[in-house]
C-alpha cells in the first residue's frame, strides 16, 4: 500500500534575541498547539543533583515575573485549554493546547518564565514533595517501578550523565536549593538554548506580530556548549539483576547502542524500523516466536531510546526489547531465542511484504501521532531544537518506507550479545 | 494578582462550537454505521460497540482476548499481518456494558479493515492453542494486575460501591480464566455477538456516503439475532465507614470516594460536571490547589464523572504520601464539604465553565477523539448534536444551579470512602475522621 504523507506547511524564522520559532498553520480545528522546548534534559544535571532538570520544570509553574503562583494553571485552563511539561533525557517541554483565540495569552503565559521564574524557598519545598510523590507513584508503589527505563542505562553506561537516574534520589531532592535553581535557569533556560513552536488554527503573519510583541523583548542569552555524552560502544555482554518487593513475576530488558540519531540518520532509521519489526504486534518476529508459539512470554515490546521517543533523542541511545515471562520463567532462555531470531533475520533477511506491512503501520502511527495539533508542534519544535530541520515531519513516513530489507538485515546483525546490556527484574512479590 | 506590569492578552471570543455531520445507516441486520468527515491526516478510525451487559466476566474477558485469535481461514498472525498490510489494527476490550472492537488504519485500508473486522464477527473460531495461549497471558495480567495499587484499590471500591449488582466485580478471578474452554467463548460469541443493538463508528478521510457503502457491503451479511440484555439500575452510593484495605510496607495510600451522580441527559447534568471540576476535576480546582499545591501530599489528584449504561458516579481519587493519610482525607472532606454548604465565587465558576467549554472542543478535534467520543454518545444512545445541549447546559448553569448540584451530589456525608494502605500506619488518623473498617 502506498505510504501517504501529510503537507503541513512549516515556516521558521529566529528572534533578534536567538529564539527560534516555528509554526505549522492548518484550520482544519479551531485549536492551536503551543510548545516551548529548552534544550537541557536528565544528562546535563549536574553531579549530586539528580532528578533536577524535572524537578526545575516543576518549578517553571510555580509564577515568574507578572505572575503569581498557581496563574499560570488557571489562565491556561480557565481559557479553556490544557497544559503540562515533561522532562526528557535531552530536552524539556512546556506546552499548551487552546481554542485558538487563546493564542496570545498561551504565548504571553510562556514568555512570562522565559524571562523569569519566581523561585522561593517555599514553592521548592512544596514542589520537593510533590516531586517525592510522583516519584512514590511511578517507581516505588507500583511493580515494575523503573523498568527499564531508570534501571537499564546505570548497566549499560558508565558515565554520570547517561547512567543516573532522572527522576532522582529523595537526597539530592531534598538537598535542592533555591541558588542551584536560579543557576540552572541561568545556565540554561536562555532564550537563545530554545524553540518555541505553534500548529494549528492560526495566522502566520498575525502570529508572527504576536510572537515578536511578547517575546521579542526576552533578554538575549547564548545557548551553552553542549557536552558530547558520547560513551565507547561495548565489547563485552553486560548483566544485572535486582529484586522488585512488588513485581509478582520475572522480566528483561536488553539494549543495544545505534548510530547516531542526529548525525547519521540514514544508518539510525533502519534500528527504528527493525524494532517494530521485531516487536509491533501479534505477526511481529518476536511476538510470533516467544509469546504465540514458544509460550515463554507473556508480553514484550521493542523501541528507540530509553524514553522510546526515537525522533526526539541524541546520541548516545539504544535500541530496546523488554520481556515479562509467566511465573517461574527463564530469562537465559528468552534472551537466546531472542538471539535466535536476530540472527534468523539477519542470515535469511525478510521478505517485501513483511517489510511493507510494517512499514504501512508505522506511518499510520506517525500520522496519527500528527493529528492533534499539540503532537505537531512539539514534534516540530524538537525537530527544529536538535536537527534545525521542522520540516521533516512531513517527510518521517516516507523515510520509514525507503528503508530496505538489506538495511533491516544489517541492523539486525549487529544486535550481537557481546553489544548487549540486560536487566532482569527478579520477583519478590506476591507467589 | 496584584502589581501586573505587563497586561494578560484578552482572549478572543471562541468560535462557536462547529459540529461535524454525522452521516447515519441502519442496516437491515440491525447494526447502525454513523460515519464521519475528518479529513486532517490520510486514515480512518474505527470504533465497533456491541452491547455485551451480563456476559460471563471470565469468558467475556477471554472473548475479548481471543477473538482475533483466528477464524477458518487464517491464523492470528495472518489477521494481524492482513490488518498491518493497509497500516492498521484492531483490538478488543470488554466492561460490563459493552465488547469494544477499536482500531485505525491508513484511509486507503478502510475497506480491509472492515473486511477483516466482519471475517472475525462471523466466524471467530476461537482454537484451543491460540485459546491457551492466551489464557495463560490473561491468567498472568491479572496476576500483575492484583501487584498494582491502583487497581487493588478501584476493586475494593467497586465491591463497597456495587454489591451485588454485576458492576461490582469486573476483573475475574485466575482460576475463573483458567476454567474457560473454547466451546464456551464459541457459545458466547453465538449468543451476544451480533448486530442488534451495536454501532460502528468511522471517523477519517472519506466521503461519508462510500464509507457507509462500504460498511454495509461489509458488514450487511453479520448475521442478525442476539438477545437483548439490560443491567438493572446499579444501587447509588450508600454511605458507610472508611474501608481500610491493609496493603503492608505502602509508601503510599490510595485514597477513593465514590458519589452519587446523574447521566448526561439529566437536568442536573452540566450542574454537577462544573460543581466536579470546581472541586478537584482539573488542576485549577480547590482540591488540587489545596492538597497538592499548597501542602504538597500528592502528585496527580483527580475527581471526575463517570458514566455507565446502568448508573453513574463522581470518582474521586489521589495517592498520598502514607504518614499524611489523616490529613489529606481531612482536607478533602473538608473541601467536599465546603463546595456543598457554601456557593461557589463567580470568578472560578466562570473559569470552570471555560475550561470544560474548551476541553470539549479540543476533545473533537482529531480524528481519534472525534470517534471515541462518539462511540460512546452512541453507546448512551446519543449522537454529537448532544454537544449543542449540553453546552448550551454548561453556559446557562448559574451558582445557585452549581450549589443545588454540589449539596446534592458533592456532599460529603453521601460519600462511600475507601483507603487501600499501610493499615498498621494509617488506621489510627483515619479514625480519628471517620468510623473506620477494616477489610
Amino acid at each position: 500500500m502506498k505510504i501517504p504523507a501529510t503537507k503541513y506547511p512549516v515556516e521558521r524564522f529566529t528572534l533578534d534575541n536567538g529564539l527560534r520559532v516555528v509554526l505549522a498553520p492548518d484550520r482544519s480545528a479551531p485549536v492551536v498547539g503551543v510548545a516551548v522546548v529548552y534544550d537541557v534534559g536528565i544528562r546535563s544535571e549536574p553531579e549530586g543533583r539528580t532528578g533536577f532538570a524535572h524537578l526545575f520544570e516543576h518549578l517553571m509553574f510555580q509564577g515568574s515575573e507578572n505572575l503569581e503562583k498557581l496563574a499560570h494553571f488557571r489562565h491556561v485552563q480557565g481559557a479553556g485549554g490544557t497544559f503540562n511539561g515533561s522532562t526528557h533525557l535531552d530536552y524539556t517541554d512546556y506546552f499548551e493546547t487552546l481554542p485558538s483565540g487563546a493564542l496570545e495569552r498561551a504565548l504571553f503565559l510562556e514568555a512570562d518564565r522565559m524571562r523569569g521564574p519566581r523561585l522561593t524557598e517555599e514553592n521548592l519545598r512544596n514542589q520537593v514533595d510533590v516531586v517525592k510523590e510522583e516519584i512514590r507513584v511511578n517507581v516505588l508503589n507500583r511493580p515494575y517501578g523503573g523498568f527499564p527505563w531508570l534501571k537499564l542505562p546505570p548497566v549499560m553506561f558508565d558515565t554520570f550523565p547517561n547512567a543516573h537516574d532522572g527522576y532522582g534520589s529523595f537526597e539530592d531532592l531534598e538537598s535542592a536549593t533555591v541558588a542551584d535553581a536560579a543557576e540552572f535557569f541561568s545556565r540554561y533556560y536562555a532564550c537563545g538554548n530554545a524553540v518555541l513552536s505553534v500548529a494549528g488554527d492560526l495566522d502566520v503573519a498575525e502570529a508572527t506580530e504576536m510572537i515578536k510583541r511578547h517575546f521579542g523583548d526576552v533578554p538575549a542569552r547564548p545557548a551553552p556548549a553542549r557536552p558530547d555524552f558520547d560513551e565507547p560502544d561495548l565489547t563485552a555482554e553486560r548483566r544485572e539483576s535486582y529484586t522488585d518487593r512488588l513485581a509478582p513475576l520475572p522480566a528483561v530488558a536488553s539494549a543495544w547502542r545505534v548510530p547516531n540519531p542526529i548525525d547519521d540518520f540514514a544508518a539510525y532509521l533502519p534500528y527504528v524500523v527493525l524494532a517494530e519489526v521485531l516487536t509491533d504486534g501479534d505477526a511481529s518476529r518476536l511476538v510470533e516466536r516467544l509469546v504465540l508459539r514458544d509460550r515463554t512470554v507473556t508480553s514484550l515490546g521493542g523501541y528507540i531510546g530509553f524514553m522510546g521517543e526515537p525522533f526526539e533523542v541524541r546520541d548516545p541511545t539504544a535500541a530496546l526489547l523488554q520481556f515479562h515471562l509467566p511465573p517461574g520463567g527463564d530469562v537465559d532462555k528468552v534472551l537466546r531465542t531472542a538471539d535466535e531470531e536476530l540472527e534468523r533475520l539477519a542470515t535469511d533477511g525478510l521478505d517485501a511484504a513483511e517489510l511493507g506491512r510494517v512499514q504501512a503501520r508505522m506511518a499510520t502511527h506517525l500520522l496519527r501521532d500528527t493529528d492533534a495539533v499539540l503532537g505537531r508542534a512539539l514534534r516540530i519544535a524538537v525537530l527544529e531544537e536538535q536537527r534545525g530541520e521542522p520540516e521533516l515531519i512531513n517527510d518521517l513516513p516516507r523515510l520509514i518506507g525507503e528503508v530496505t530489507a538489506a538495511q533491516i538485515q544489517a541492523a539486525a546483525a549487529s544486535l550481537t550479545p557481546a553489544r548487549r546490556a540486560s536487566i532482569e527484574v527478579i520477583p519478590g512479590g506476591g507467589q | 494578582m496584584s502589581e501586573t506590569k505587563r497586561a494578560l492578552p484578552a482572549l478572543l471570543p471562541a468560535a462557536p462550537i462547529k459540529l461535524p455531520t454525522e452521516s447515519e445507516r441502519r442496516l437491515t441486520n440491525g447494526l447502525t454505521v454513523i460515519a464521519i468527515r475528518r479529513p486532517a491526516v490520510p486514515l480512518v478510525e474505527v470504533r465497533l460497540r456491541v452491547p455485551f451487559a451480563r456476559a460471563n466476566l471470565a469468558r467475556g474477558a477471554m472473548l475479548s482476548q481471543t477473538l482475533f485469535s483466528g477464524t477458518a481461514e487464517l491464523s492470528t498472525v495472518d489477521i494481524a499481518a492482513e490488518l498491518q498490510s493497509v497500516g492498521g489494527g484492531l483490538s478488543a476490550s470488554v466492561d460490563p456494558d459493552r465488547l469494544l472492537i477499536a482500531g485505525n488504519s491508513l484511509a486507503a485500508g478502510l475497506g480491509r479493515t472492515l473486511e477483516i473486522m466482519a471475517e472475525v464477527l462471523d466466524g471467530a473460531a476461537y482454537p484451543s492453542d491460540e485459546v491457551g495461549v492466551e489464557r495463560d497471558r490473561l491468567v498472568d495480567n491479572i496476576q500483575v494486575a492484583k501487584s498494582q495499587p491502583a487497581h487493588l484499590a478501584r476493586e475494593a471500591l467497586l465491591r463497597r460501591l456495587y454489591g451485588r449488582h454485576p458492576y461490582a466485580v469486573q476483573t475475574p478471578e485466575p482460576e475463573q480464566v483458567r476454567a474457560v474452554r473454547p466451546a464456551q467463548l464459541r457459545a458466547l460469541h453465538a449468543e451476544r455477538v451480533h448486530p442488534a443493538g451495536a454501532t460502528l463508528v468511522l471517523v477519517g478521510d472519506f466521503q461519508p456516503k462510500r464509507a457507509l457503502d462500504t460498511a454495509e457491503a461489509v458488514l450487511g451479511a453479520w448475521n442478525g439475532g442476539g438477545k437483548d440484555v439490560t443491567l438493572p439500575a446499579a444501587p447509588s452510593p450508600e454511605a458507610g465507614p472508611v474501608l481500610l484495605v491493609d496493603r503492608p510496607d505502602s509508601v503510599q495510600s490510595s485514597l477513593r470516594m465514590a458519589l452519587p451522580a446523574v447521566p448526561r441527559t439529566h437536568e442536573d447534568h452540566a450542574a454537577l460536571q462544573l460543581a466536579n471540576l470546581i472541586f478537584g476535576g482539573y488542576f485549577s480546582s480547590r482540591w488540587v490547589e489545596n492538597i497538592r499545591e499548597d501542602k504538597g501530599y500528592t502528585y496527580g489528584p483527580h475527581s471526575s464523572v463517570e458514566h455507565s449504561a446502568a448508573g453513574s458516579v463522581v470518582n474521586v481519587s489521589a495517592e498520598v504520601a502514607t504518614e499524611v493519610t489523616g490529613p489529606a482525607l481531612l482536607e478533602t472532606l473538608y473541601e467536599l464539604g465546603r463546595l456543598a454548604t457554601v456557593p461557589p465565587g463567580e470568578e472560578e465558576l466562570e473559569q470552570a465553565r471555560q475550561y470544560v467549554l474548551g476541553t470539549l472542543m479540543l476533545g473533537v478535534s482529531t480524528q481519534g477523539g472525534l470517534a471515541s467520543l462518539a462511540s460512546t454518545y452512541a453507546g448512551a444512545g446519543l449522537r454529537l448534536d448532544f454537544l449543542t445541549s449540553y453546552t448550551e447546559q454548561l453556559r446557562g448553569a448559574t451558582r445557585d444551579d452549581v450549589a443545588a448540584a454540589a449539596a446534592k451530589y458533592l456532599a460529603p456525608s453521601g460519600a462511600v470512602t475507601v483507603i487501600l494502605g499501610d493499615a498498621s500506619k494509617i488506621e489510627a488518623p483515619v479514625a480519628t475522621l471517620r468510623e473506620v473498617e477494616l477489610e
